[in-house]
């Protein structure tokens, strides 16, 4: 409902609206005051495309997150496995929808965003670029991706944005499923057979340090941040939140009888935190960059659905309006 | 430049939980009528048996207060408190008032 009286908006209000700088201190107050922002009130400009990017990326990360796991859905071990992974692809699929309805009311259309991610102008989360060789990929991202997703997206259901912090609360109540099908996958495999073992491992060791890298970079050379948390887009910052991943994960991962590599990685008495290895940032530039194992394979696949579906939304909309047209002549 | 493509309408949804309750709104949806949104809806918003009844309504159709009213609507409620039963002070030894 929201985005249609956007473009208006911005004149009416300037009629009452004292001054830019009245407007800003009167919204920035409300987000001190801890009270919602919701799609039709007064917004600064840079937080609003401040939330378009973080929102759509968030949006685009469900999409694309689709395919590493898609990939599975025909060998799944078995039934349940295969009924728990369609469940779990269509929840990504329906988050991503969510979002894009919260991205919307910003005044942003699904057309425009859709097209932003198939240019490749808009980003996505880096870990989607990994590749799954193994059924237990399966397992480690339920596990550890999902997992850092919610670590990162429980403080966004607090967010000051409305509509983000509500399609935030429905995911979040989604995702714990996620998670836990994953570590019982790892579960599985950990207590069955030497090879199944090792495949866990194996597991383990390729998705361990991309999920870190989930989190985005360190505080001190992250350009976000400091602003984000002020408008309370934030709430905690990247390293924060990765110690907390880290200290819930390294645990279970001792629990399944699997060695977190990381050479590094000790439990600090004093701070009781672990404290890990540096993070391989060079990494997650390229990947970023769009040089991880998979970029190209990843918007390719995009790309061929939005095309191939291309006929199906040309002709459900033709239909739709020469029925309407009929209706109309019948009255 | 491809020339822009319509995109399908903008719907909000409306989801009654269980008998007994009200419509709430969960969010909106991509439809070309009135038909395919009750089935996305279905799809996207009732995974986890969330609803027993769904209403979709054209987002065009929906007229919304201006915020920049707000004061002006609402504020006017603010000093009626005698609307309220609390204002009225009743003696201890009073029952079932």
């Amino acid at each position: 409902m929201y985005t249609q009286g956007l473009d208006s908006l911005g004149a009416d209000c300037l009629h009452q609206a004292t001054d830019a700088v009245t407007l800003e201190q009167r919204f920035q107050s409300k987000v001190d005051a801890d009270e919602r922002i919701e799609p039709k009130d007064w917004m600064p400009d840079a937080y609003r495309q401040t939330l378009i990017r973080q929102i759509s990326q968030h949006a685009h990360s469900e999409i694309v997150g689709m395919l590493p796991e898609g990939n599975w859905i025909t060998r799944a071990p078995s039934l349940r496995r295969k009924a728990v992974l369609i469940a779990k692809v269509q929840d990504e699929g329906g988050h991503g929808m969510y979002l894009y309805s919260a991205a919307e009311t910003l005044g942003i259309s699904r057309d425009e965003l859709i097209e932003q991610l198939l240019a490749g102008t808009a980003k996505y989360s880096s870990i989607f670029n990994y590749p799954t060789p193994t059924w237990a990929d399966v397992g480690a991202i339920g596990w550890l991706v999902d997992g850092a997703a919610i670590m990162n997206q429980i403080p966004i259901c607090r967010c000051s944005y409305g509509p983000y912090a509500r399609a935030m609360v429905r995911i979040c109540k989604e995702e714990s499923f996620h998670q836990r099908q994953g570590f019982e996958i790892m579960m599985t495999l950990a207590r069955g057979t030497a090879e199944q073992k090792r495949m866990a491992q194996d597991a383990l060791n390729r998705w361990w340090w991309p999920s870190l890298m989930m989190f985005g970079p360190n505080d001190a050379t992250s350009k976000h941040t400091a602003q984000s948390m002020r408008w309370k887009i934030k709430r905690f910052t990247n390293d924060e939140l990765r110690q907390k991943f880290i200290d819930i994960t390294v645990p279970q991962a001792e629990y399944l009888g699997l060695k977190v590599p990381d050479p590094d990685l000790r439990w600090d008495e004093q701070t009781q935190h672990y404290i890990h290895g540096p993070i391989d940032w060079k990494e997650f530039e390229d990947v970023l960059k769009g040089n991880g194992p998979c970029n190209r394979e990843r918007l390719e696949t995009r790309r061929r659905a939005h095309d191939e579906g291309r006929w199906v939304r040309e002709a459900a909309l033709a239909y739709a309006e020469k029925q309407r047209a009929r209706d109309t002549q019948a009255a | 430049m491809s020339q822009q493509r319509k995109q399908w309408p903008l719907w909000e949804v409306f989801i009654r939980a269980r008998s007994g309750l009200e419509h709430k709104h969960v969010g909106s949806i991509h439809a070309v009528d009135a038909r395919m949104a009750i089935e996305h809806a279905r799809d996207l918003y009732t995974r986890r048996q969330e609803g027993v009844s769904i209403w979709v309504v054209r987002s065009s159709d929906i007229t919304a207060s201006d915020p920049g009213e707000a004061e002006a609507l609402f504020e006017p409620a603010k000093d009626k408190i005698y609307r309220h039963p609390t204002f009225y002070a009743i003696p201890d030894e009073v029952k079932n008032l």
